[in-house]
């Protein structure tokens, strides 16, 4: 019994420190639409800027907090001034884009100062324990308990009482109108981000002095808990992001007593999904709403696509074939490899970002399917290493599409969220499958790639095979697109609306859009798997999701041959600059900002 | 004439949709016989839009039904009333910005698709994908078939559209949208077409040539049920005019009779438009 009490005051407390990030996401949601990814960043810095005041300033907790806060309000300002406002009257992916590159140029800016070594940060208070009923109590968690409830009752007032708040409530029930009456939407914008990034930053330092550990992996940890706390509760919903918060940070705790710490993540990601499948608005908004508004705008930059003569590639395409017999070094040909492999992820995300807009942020579970696939089939029951491949990327089709699934009745950012919560249950599942994916130790010893029995290990032969199967799954794409199937997936892009109204079925055809595009990414990650000869659940991470996804912005969102030239872009143009790959995920950022704000078509446009 | 009035091809009973403290669908009855042209007109807000949503399944309605050839079709999906032959337009108008006007018109007849989807249960989807990478001839065919089909639908718009068959709709002006969404609306040979104010922010003389492209359809035996604020061109198509008014049903009838209606005149008269009315009836 305890125990449970134990269990119960810690969900509580994790669930406020959860309410924090999640109530100025729903701030934010409320205000401007928007599912803000940067605010896990936000609460990174946070945790640093606290460790900062704490381990080097010695400053006393009261001051710490208010530094905390001050400063990571700043750095909301900052992202709203500069990230977001440029991009108030443009398509609606562009600010969905910009947060997801401010908020990798965040991680990596803190990186890049304080190193990616954890680091202990000491709470400040008397280590001492409450008895309570059955359970225990310290003065950490009366502070977090008390930080909670003071900003709920501090929001509350500012929201209830004071002119700026009343603007801000306004602007969020009808932006037009409270415009129309003369509310200054930059205004209300600015509070609510420097509001929004105060709790964030403030939540940040908390988590660090609970767990005495901080590291800048917590930053997407953070954005997806917030999320999910935020989307049970309804999005834009203030109090609803509360008591979602509290309720995940329950189920969080009851999941990890009941079947330890490292399931702790799946209960909440399988949680939004739940959520997400069964009441897409959240637990607390009424069962039917009126139906959307129809929606003016594109959802992505209209642009003519940069038409490419057909000669142009066919000679593009002979010379990089020929590039093996030209003296050229073979780290060339490793770096092109690389390109190739990321190339066929990028095609398959450019279809179901580009061509059917679900703007997928967990497309590297679907490499892991496929790697896991092919290693396995190939380690254990000693299938040839090209049948495994394509078996692999059948398995990715097929498990890729039916995992994706709940995801399809949503739209816009939801989608983002849902694909990034089944990428993570993805990587949980495979790290927690220890029967059949051997768990945290990974797969080794996968063998080479072969073909019809010979072993492909000069960097030409395997240069010539991913070449090869790139280019194939290219002109198969671009067949797709060309076909019936290519317009169908672009008007459920357009105007999901009216192609339900002329028949097209939204969950037939993003399915079909999902079985293409997972086979591809399948088959590159069984690629990559024989290639690297050992795998584990960290190989394909959120990180190669976001680069797919930087590489078909740049080459146009649709854009096969976009898809293929922002892959050796991205990939090829550090390595001649030879920028040290510490560096290399900051500058993705950095080019995924400038792209959205400068030339959101991409380079050869979207199609 | 006689078994249209036998059995209407679209009925509505008892239709009725709220929206918390708002019906905005108030118990609408309506009978539309095959080859028929019922104008809904009415105030702004007076559930016009809302109700074109029930019956092409873009909503569902808290009570009432709808029939369609006798069946109950109350509540099913879009795709499945769009397969059915129902086709419709949008008010403030759904055009696939990023898609030409060829694949937009040709997004229409995704219903008619045949050769490239066989209506086989479970594998269907997967033999769909197959038969548009392998395009064997019978696809080729229907789908050359299907475009010379929206050239020919295309051509009704005189010189509006053909010259710009291949470029984006979003670079369209917006009556050439409108007209797009029309195009579209006739490539799935409609069985009833629904328009949704198919004028608005047109001028003097493209009204008139929609007015006149609406008049053809109806010649052509197409049946039609016509949102329209433009008095004159309900009065000249209309074989009967349904008006309505904070979701409710207040007059239907032909149109002189609707017109000289005393609810309806009060129900417009709050709107300024009475004035419109007479100034037209005297022209």
């Amino acid at each position: 019994m305890s125990s449970w009490l134990d269990y119960t005051i810690n969900g509580l407390i994790v669930g406020n420190v959860y309410a924090l990030v999640a109530v100025g996401l729903a701030l934010i949601f409320g205000v401007s639409r928007l599912i803000n990814f940067a605010q896990g960043s936000i609460y990174l810095v946070g945790a640093y800027i606290g460790w900062v005041a704490v381990v080097q300033l010695h400053t006393p907790l009261p001051l710490t907090i208010i530094f905390v806060a001050v400063v990571a309000a700043l750095v909301g300002l900052i992202i709203e001034r500069f990230g977001l406002r440029p991009l108030q009257n443009s398509v609606r992916i562009a600010p969905l884009l910009a947060t997801i590159g401010i908020s990798f140029v965040l991680d990596q800016l803190v990186m890049l100062t304080f190193s990616p070594n954890p680091r202990a940060l000491p709470s400040q208070l008397p280590d001492v324990r409450f008895q309570v009923g059955g359970g225990t109590i310290g003065p950490l968690d009366l502070l977090i308990a008390g930080v909670g409830i003071s900003s709920a009752l501090l929001l509350f007032v500012f929201l209830r009482y004071s002119k700026l708040g009343w603007a801000v409530r306004a602007a969020s029930q009808d932006r037009d109108a409270a415009m129309q009456m003369g509310v200054d939407v930059n205004r209300v914008n600015q509070a609510v981000f420097g509001i929004a990034a105060a709790l964030g930053g403030v939540s940040g330092l908390l988590v660090g002095m609970y767990y005495n550990q901080i590291d800048t992996a917590m930053s997407l940890q953070a954005t997806l808990k917030g999320v999910v706390a935020e989307v049970v509760g309804g999005a834009g919903n203030v109090p609803g992001a509360v008591v979602g918060s509290l309720l995940l940070g329950l189920v969080e705790s009851y999941g990890v007593a009941v079947f330890g710490t490292s399931y702790r993540n799946l209960f909440a990601f399988l949680l939004l999904v739940v959520v997400l499948v069964l009441r897409p608005n959240g637990l607390f908004a009424s069962a039917r709403q009126a139906p959307p508004e129809p929606l003016t705008g594109t959802f992505i930059a209209p642009s003519r696509p940069v038409r490419i003569p057909r000669w142009v590639l066919l000679v593009a395409v002979a010379a990089f074939a020929v590039l093996p017999l030209l003296p050229v070094s073979f780290y060339v040909l490793q770096t092109l490899i690389n390109a190739w492999l990321l190339g066929m992820l990028a095609l398959s995300l450019t279809l179901v970002a580009g061509t059917i807009g679900q703007v997928s942020l967990g497309h590297a579970a679907l490499l892991a399917i496929g790697a896991y696939t092919s290693a396995l089939l190939s380690l254990t029951l000693s299938v040839p290493v090209g049948l495994a491949i394509i078996v692999g990327g059948l398995m990715s089709a097929a498990l890729g599409t039916i995992l994706i699934s709940p995801s399809f009745r949503l739209r816009g950012h939801y989608v983002s969220i849902a694909t990034l919560a089944i990428g993570e249950i993805v990587s949980l599942v495979i790290l927690n499958w220890e029967s059949v994916t051997r768990g945290p130790i990974g797969i080794s010893g996968i063998p080479p790639l072969s073909l019809f029995g010979y072993d492909l290990i000069s960097p030409t032969s395997v240069y010539w095979f991913s070449f090869a199967v790139m280019v194939v799954l290219a002109l198969l794409q671009a067949r797709l697109l060309s076909s019936h199937l290519g317009r169908s997936f672009r008007a459920i892009r357009d105007d999901d609306i009216a192609a339900r109204a002329y028949g097209i079925s939204l969950n037939r055809y993003k399915s079909l859009a999902f079985i293409f595009g997972g086979f591809a990414a399948g088959v590159s990650g069984g690629i990559a798997a024989h290639l690297y000869s050992y795998i584990n659940h960290e190989t394909f991470n959120t990180q190669q999701s976001i680069l797919a996804l930087t590489v078909v912005i740049l080459g146009g969102l649709g854009n096969v041959v976009g898809a293929i030239v922002g892959a050796v872009a991205l990939v090829g143009l550090p390595e001649v600059f030879r920028i040290a790959a510490e560096y290399r995920i900051l500058i993705y950022g950095i080019v995924l900002l400038l792209l959205v704000r400068f030339r959101p078509q991409g380079l050869l446009g979207t199609i | 004439m006689a078994e249209a009035h036998a059995a209407p091809l679209l009925s509505l009973r008892g239709l009725t949709r709220r929206f918390g403290g708002l019906t905005a669908v108030d118990g609408i009855d309506l009978d539309l016989a095959k080859g028929g042209l019922v104008s809904i007109i009415g105030p702004n807000g007076a559930g016009k839009t809302t109700l074109f949503n029930l019956v092409t399944g873009l909503d569902r309605p808290d009570a009432g039904e709808v029939r369609f050839e006798g069946q109950d079709i109350t509540g099913l999906s879009p795709e499945r009333l769009a397969a059915q032959g129902i086709a419709r337009t949008f008010q403030l108008g759904r055009v696939f910005g990023n898609l030409s006007v060829m694949d937009n018109v040709l997004i229409g007849a995704h219903t008619r698709l045949r050769a490239v989807k066989p209506a086989v249960p479970v594998i269907g989807p997967l033999l769909e994908l197959g038969l548009a990478l392998l395009r064997p001839s019978s696809v080729k065919a229907e789908e050359e078939r299907l475009r010379e089909e929206v050239k020919i639908i295309l051509a009704r718009f005189g010189e509006r559209l053909l010259p710009r068959i291949d470029q984006p709709a979003y670079s369209l002006s917006y009556a050439n949208r409108r007209r797009v969404e029309i195009a579209r609306a006739l490539a799935l040979e409609p069985r009833l077409l629904l328009l949704d104010e198919p004028t608005a922010g047109m001028n003097p003389s493209e009204t008139a040539e929609m007015q006149g492209l609406v008049a053809e359809l109806k010649a052509e035996g197409l049946t039609i049920l016509l949102i329209e604020h433009k008095l004159e061109m309900v009065m000249r198509l209309s074989d009967r005019v349904l008006v309505m008014d904070e979701g409710k049903k207040i007059a239907e009838g032909p149109g002189e009779e609707v017109r000289s209606d005393p609810k309806v005149i009060e129900a417009y008269l709050g709107h300024g438009l009475s004035g419109t009315a007479e100034q037209e009836s005297a022209a």
